[in-house]
């Protein structure tokens, strides 16, 4: 008997100095791969291993001894006593493991709910896989219809759907100002992590310039290097608010940097075009009352932490809809798992033949004409030892091969050479690289 | 008979697509949405034939009753809409027109029809011209006037960083502002077109291009409404918020000039005299 097994730590169970001794070495994956691979109670394997979790999910006959090994390797791979880790390990076993991996593939195990980083990670964990010759049968199905499962809950909710960080908070504002972004101006005035990331995010967006202002020059003309931009004095300021569309400005200047009265006098010039101001700074750089002006747009840090938490409070309502996908698609996957086993694939196997035979009798019948009992019994025995004939060999195969590690192969082979699950046949397609880069929350 | 029949069609398709639109608005289901659009434009095509067996039958533009000037109208607003979604494939702005044009519908329908006797001065091609440019137009200011509305609600959302279900669902104010701007530029030519025609046509057939009907003057004013928020727009670069309200008043006047003045205050441009 097969059982999927998942051990590991996550952002939840683990304190970021645990992950980091398991996430130190890149070439961790590859060698808990080949560990596992080499390892006789574990069939097939996979290595998860990022910065919010380190887990091993596997399949094994030997449940205790594989996890054993497991914890062995984990202990080995980040040099660390396993006394010292596995009070913060989880173990799950059978269908808790299927949804648990169903659901990090969905990101909603993960640190900032709906983050779309996680499932190129797994797609490149389980590329890895393939590559060192780990995956079999199940664990190819199961990771196949975590993908399906991401996909669905992606599209069937708003999980991934509004911002939760900052810069993307903004650059979604900016889009339900502007529409697009390609071709408008952006002047960042300042510098700072978060003004930065901002700015980057509308390049991303296809934003056709950045105007980089600091207090020192030399400053403004580093950081315009960086984005390809233009770096120019911090008194053109108010010159430049004639052109830009977006400006995000992070300055430590204790006052304002941008008053009502000098956007006012700059809106006839730019034919009233809708400007949008992204004030990151402590003290606020631009005066509120600005946002009172018809066609420009304030948003401070305070309001934009506001948006994200009404973000947040949306994702964590539709994670709800992403849980009930999940499953549902846990107990189709467990639905396919039962039929890996011999007895029901014979006898499924059996039932078809005979389907086929009884229903091939009655259409020839018509053209036969009256038969005698006697010539029906004929028929009945041709046709159920042509059936058995055929079926012979398979079956005993399959019966030899039911104590072998590569059964479950073997009876999936057979389940679509003979077509025993019509309703089951869509195959899952799988993008490897797929459009998931894009990506906020969690590295 | 098929006039009768086109007309509760084309009412109970609106209807149900209203309902579709408002359910697609709530849930966001866009499998509401497609099918409420498939309904609309089936919709559109029963109003369209039931014009077009009003023409066929009368010989002239079935405008001279108030019930057949509203379907009339809620004929164009809806070709209108459909033009406009064909640009911009805005989804949610049929939410919005939608129940417009299904509340002219109702009231089309609850109004008594009543025996027209066609007078021979109206079967000219001038009156068909000045008639369906000046509706176009009205139609095109229709869709000005939504687009306004929910520029005012996206940017009060905005404004006040209220940025809930209201604000995911409206679309971006650049949109808004530019849908407003075309079918400013569209509705003002053609409603323009419409009564130079209509000039022309009084030539014609009554001796004198201007006759200080009310309903003229009404259209004057409403005409030189849509001309000073043009020029404001195109000359001065008014956008936004300004021309939003500008938008909704201007649909107002047009929307008095099209029922007030032919009701109440209008002479031969009066459903009275036209149906008389």
């Amino acid at each position: 008997m097969i059982h999927i097994v998942d051990i590991g730590m996550n952002h939840e169970t683990a304190p970021v100095e645990l992950r980091e001794c398991l996430a130190r070495d890149p070439t961790g994956a590859e060698i808990a791969l080949a560990w596992m691979r080499d390892h006789g109670a574990i069939k097939e394997g996979l290595f998860i291993s990022t910065c919010n979790r380190v887990e091993s999910l596997f399949t094994t006959d030997r449940v205790e001894e594989a996890e054993g090994a497991v914890i062995d390797l984990i202990s080995q791979l980040g040099r660390i006593p396993s006394t010292m880790f596995s009070p913060h390990l989880f173990t799950y076993r059978g269908r808790d493991a299927v949804r648990h991996i169903f659901r990090v593939a969905s990101s909603l195990d993960s640190m900032v709910v709906g983050e779309p980083q996680i499932l190129g990670q797994i797609k490149e964990a389980y590329s890895k896989a393939t590559r060192e010759k780990t995956a079999g049968t199940i664990l190819n199905r199961l990771m196949h219809r975590a993908f399906h499962t991401a996909k669905r809950v992606r599209t069937e909710t708003g999980v991934c759907d509004s911002a939760v960080s900052v810069s993307y908070a903004a650059v979604e504002l900016a889009k339900k100002i502007f529409y697009e972004l390609k071709g408008k101006k952006v002047l960042l005035i300042g510098a700072g992590e978060m003004a930065e990331l901002a700015a980057r995010n509308l390049l991303s967006q296809g934003v056709s310039s950045i105007i980089v202002a600091n207090r020192t020059f030399e400053r403004a003309v580093e950081l315009a290097a960086d984005f390809q931009g233009e770096p120019v004095a911090f008194e053109e300021i108010g010159s430049q608010l004639l052109e830009v569309d977006i400006v995000i400005s992070s300055t430590a200047y204790p006052g304002y940097v941008i008053t009502s009265e000098q956007v006012k006098k700059c809106f006839r010039k730019r034919r009233n075009s809708p400007i949008f101001f992204i004030d990151i700074a402590v003290p606020r750089d631009v005066e509120p009352q600005v946002n009172d002006l018809e066609n420009a747009y304030v948003y401070d840090i305070d309001d934009l932490r506001g948006v994200i938490q009404v973000n947040m409070a949306q994702r964590a309502e539709e994670a709800l809809k992403g849980e009930r996908i999940v499953e549902e698609e846990v107990i189709k996957f467990e639905r396919w798992l039962s039929t890996l086993a011999v007895v029901p694939t014979i006898v499924s196997l059996k039932d078809k033949a005979e389907l086929i035979r009884q229903a091939e009798i009655r259409k020839s019948l018509s053209s036969l004409g009256p038969l005698s009992s006697h010539q029906m019994r004929g028929l009945e025995t041709l046709t159920l030892s042509i059936v058995e004939k055929i079926l012979n060999d398979p079956i005993v195969l399959l019966k030899r091969k039911s104590e072998r590690p590569q059964a479950a192969a073997y009876l999936d082979l057979t389940r679509r050479l003979f077509n025993l699950d019509p309703e089951n046949d869509e195959e899952v397609e799988y993008e490897h690289s797929g459009d998931d880069t894009e990506g906020q929350g969690s590295s | 008979m098929t006039d009768l029949i086109m007309g509760r069609l084309a009412l109970l398709l609106t209807l149900l697509a209203t309902g579709g639109l408002i359910v697609y608005i709530v849930t966001q289901n866009k499998r509401a949405y497609l099918w409420s659009y498939r309904i609309l434009v089936a919709g559109f095509v029963c109003l369209s034939l039931r014009i077009f067996f009003q023409y066929y039958a009368m010989g002239a533009a079935p405008v001279l009753t108030l019930k057949s000037a509203l379907s009339f109208f809620a004929w164009t607003i809806l070709g209108a809409y459909l033009v406009f979604h064909l640009k911009f494939r805005l989804m949610v702005l049929g939410s919005f027109v939608a129940p417009l044009v299904a509340c002219l519908l109702i009231i089309s329908s609850a109004i008594p029809s009543t025996e027209v006797m066609v007078k021979p001065m109206f079967r000219s091609v001038w009156l068909t011209v000045h008639v369906g440019t000046s509706f176009v137009g009205d139609g095109m200011f229709a869709v000005t006037f939504v687009a306004g509305i929910m520029y005012l609600i996206q940017e009060r959302q905005i404004k006040k960083k209220n940025l809930g279900t209201v604000y995911s669902r409206l679309p971006s104010l650049a949109t808004l502002d530019s849908i407003n701007h075309y079918s400013l530029i569209w509705g003002f030519s053609f409603l323009t077109i419409g009564m130079i025609t209509g000039a022309i046509y009084a030539q014609y057939a009554l001796g004198s291009y201007w006759r200080w009907d009310p309903k003229e003057i009404w259209s004057l004013i409403t005409w030189l409404f849509y001309a000073a928020l043009l020029h404001e727009r195109l000359a001065v670069g008014w956008r936004g918020r300004r021309t939003a309200i500008m938008a909704i008043i201007g649909f107002m006047v047009l929307s008095f000039t099209f029922v007030g003045a032919s009701l109440w205050l209008s002479d031969y441009h009066s459903f009275r005299n036209l149906g008389g």
